[in-house]
């Protein structure tokens, strides 16, 4: 699996990586904000990001996928 | 019959099919369902039934099915093993009167049975005899059906469980899946790539992990078959052997050492963490035993003791998809709720919940639906409830815990709790939508909206609640295990009564 999916539809609240940065498994990449919640969002394995397909305010739904891992 | 004769005869059909395929059978780690027995049972207790069947026929040792009693930690149960070294545990017409026959000694006798599953399905050769008659394989779900809440029902999946014979870990209490060589399907992927033309493989359409993470059918995932065996013997320590008794009592023990409630729970009530750290710190060291920890995570259910008494824990997980309810967090906790229900158990609920999941999809999968499963299964529950409201319940979240409306034995608030249709946020826009759009200084508007968040914040405050009698006490988080603790132990296992009718008519 080499992306991060969101798991629930809501709004991107925080992005916390950048294009090429490594990331360890179970990190958290980006947070959303859901039903008045703070929802992490972590990198199922290790790698290096390679895009970060949200920005903050942006809508994603369910499945969506919001970083790549190279 | 001379005695020797008999010896030779028994050792024969004790050994189960051709050394072949016990051999295949151990590379894959699969035991002799024996062997399975054994590790299962108080040593010598088996008392079997039918070893004999089918014994003229040559090459059908018992049939295919080992069937009988013993006991558990000296508790009788029943068991049916499938062979699989007898055409792989195929079901001919006496495998199947075999397990129809344990069925009705499990009923008449009531005490638990367990289904030891790994089978091919039906023998096609003898379908006529086998599988649409009176006592065809369909009696086997009619009866698992009928001794569904009088007696406990474990499944342990050890290999295939195909077709038809895919409906027995589907209606039992629980069921156990082996990583690896357990798998569930009605189609395999050879009859799904020639009937509907989808190429897929074994693990993909029923393994194991599949069924533990995604479909649900799957309540424990282990990765040896021996972890399984263990299992089924500990979760039936929190079993009475049929809904007519108590479940058994153990010695008190304290929670293991950790944080303490305070450490672990946020005062944010936006903020994520572990709520089985809550339940570890609530419950006797050891006890919690997690169903379905893969599946809809967002909401643990689990069988613990305290101060010795078994309880069921319903809690939200806010480290899991902020601890929203959807539609298969739903359909766990509805079900978990049944099962402690039918067996005596009391319920504890911890609750940290935003809601229900909205929006379309999850309109679109019938969350109202769903979760009318889960509400309807807790207004049904005659078993002691307690309710405790951690951080939050909102909206219908609060139904789905067992809120005041649900008939608790008591809702008791930590001093972090609210309780409200909706959070401040969302109630201060929803209220106040027009008169914040129409303020044009956005330093006033957001002045106004503060303002407006306090009050209501004030509004459903947590000792306004209580004033209100809305919750029956707040309690420091260090009392809260002896609160719990004294509030079950005053019910004496009291239950509420049901109204007077034949059934309700279940949401599904």
């Amino acid at each position: 699996m080499k992306e991060v999916r969101s798991e629930m539809a809501g709004v991107v609240f925080r992005v916390l990586v950048q294009v090429g940065q490594e990331v360890a498994a179970g990190e958290d990449v980006v947070i959303l904000e859901s039903m008045k919640m703070e929802i992490p969002l972590s990198s199922p394995q290790a790698g290096k990001v390679g895009e970060v397909r949200v920005a903050v305010g942006d809508f994603v739904q369910e499945g969506q996928v919001v970083v790549t891992l190279q | 019959m001379k005695g020797g004769e008999l010896a030779d005869l028994r050792r024969g059909l004790m050994a189960g099919g051709a050394e072949k395929y016990h051999r295949a059978a151990a590379k894959t780690g699969k035991l002799f369902c024996r062997a399975r027995l054994e590790l299962l049972l108080d040593e010598g207790s088996l008392v079997e039934d039918g070893l004999f069947v089918n014994a003229a026929a040559g090459d059908l040792p018992a049939d295919g099915v080992v069937t009988g009693t013993g006991t558990i930690e000296g508790r009788p149960v029943a068991v049916m093993a499938n062979d699989s070294t007898v055409k792989a545990g195929s079901w001919g017409k006496r495998t199947v009167e075999k397990i129809l026959r344990v069925q009705e000694v499990a009923g008449r006798l009531r005490i638990p049975l367990i289904y030891l599953v790994d089978s091919a399905g039906a023998r096609i050769t003898d379908q006529i005899e086998m599988f649409p008659g009176r006592r065809g394989a369909g009696r086997i779900f009619y009866n698992q059906v009928n001794l569904s809440g009088v007696v406990p029902q474990v499944c342990l999946l050890f290999g295939p469980s195909a077709a038809g014979g895919a409906y027995i870990p589907a209606f039992t209490d629980i069921t156990v899946m082996v990583e690896g060589n357990a798998s569930m399907y009605l189609g395999s992927p050879r009859m799904a790539e020639m009937v509907i033309g989808e190429r897929v493989g074994l693990e993909e359409m029923g393994g194991a992990r599949m069924h533990c993470t995604v479909s649900g059918c799957g309540d424990v995932l282990v990765s040896k078959e021996e972890e399984a065996i263990a299992l089924c013997r500990h979760y039936l320590g929190y079993f009475p052997q049929n809904s007519g008794e108590a479940p058994p009592a153990a010695a008190p023990r304290s929670p293991g050492p950790g944080r303490s409630i305070t450490d672990i729970v946020p005062e944010s009530p936006n903020v994520p963490f572990d709520m089985k750290d809550l339940i570890e710190a609530l419950v006797d060291e050891g006890s919690f035993l997690e169903l379905k920890a893969l599946f809809a995570p967002e909401i643990v259910t689990g069988l613990a003791r305290l101060e010795g008494r078994v309880v069921g824990i319903v809690a939200n997980q806010p480290r899991a998809k902020g601890g929203v309810l959807f539609i298969d967090s739903s359909d766990k906790a509805a079900r978990f709720v049944a099962l402690c229900d039918a067996f005596r158990i009391p319920l504890v609920f911890l609750a940290d919940v935003p809601g229900f999941m909205i929006g379309t999809a999850v309109e679109r999968q019938g969350i109202i639906r769903h979760g009318a499963k889960l509400i309807s299964a807790i207004s049904e529950a005659r078993v002691p409830k307690i309710s405790v409201i951690v951080r939050k319940a909102y909206g219908a979240g609060l139904y789905a815990m067992a809120g005041p409306a649900f008939g608790p034995e008591a809702v008791i608030a930590l001093p972090t709790a609210e309780i409200a249709v909706m959070g401040p946020e969302a109630a201060v826009n929803a209220v106040f939508a027009n008169h914040i759009e129409a303020i044009e200084d956005p330093e006033e508007r957001r002045r106004f909206i503060e303002e407006k968040r306090g009050a209501y914040r004030d509004d459903i405050d947590i000792v306004r609640l209580a004033s209100e009698q809305v919750v029956d006490a707040i309690v420091p988080p260090e009392e809260l295990r002896w609160e719990i603790v004294r509030r079950l132990g005053r019910t004496g296992g009291r239950e509420t009564s049901r109204p007077d009718r034949r059934r309700g008519v279940q949401p599904v």
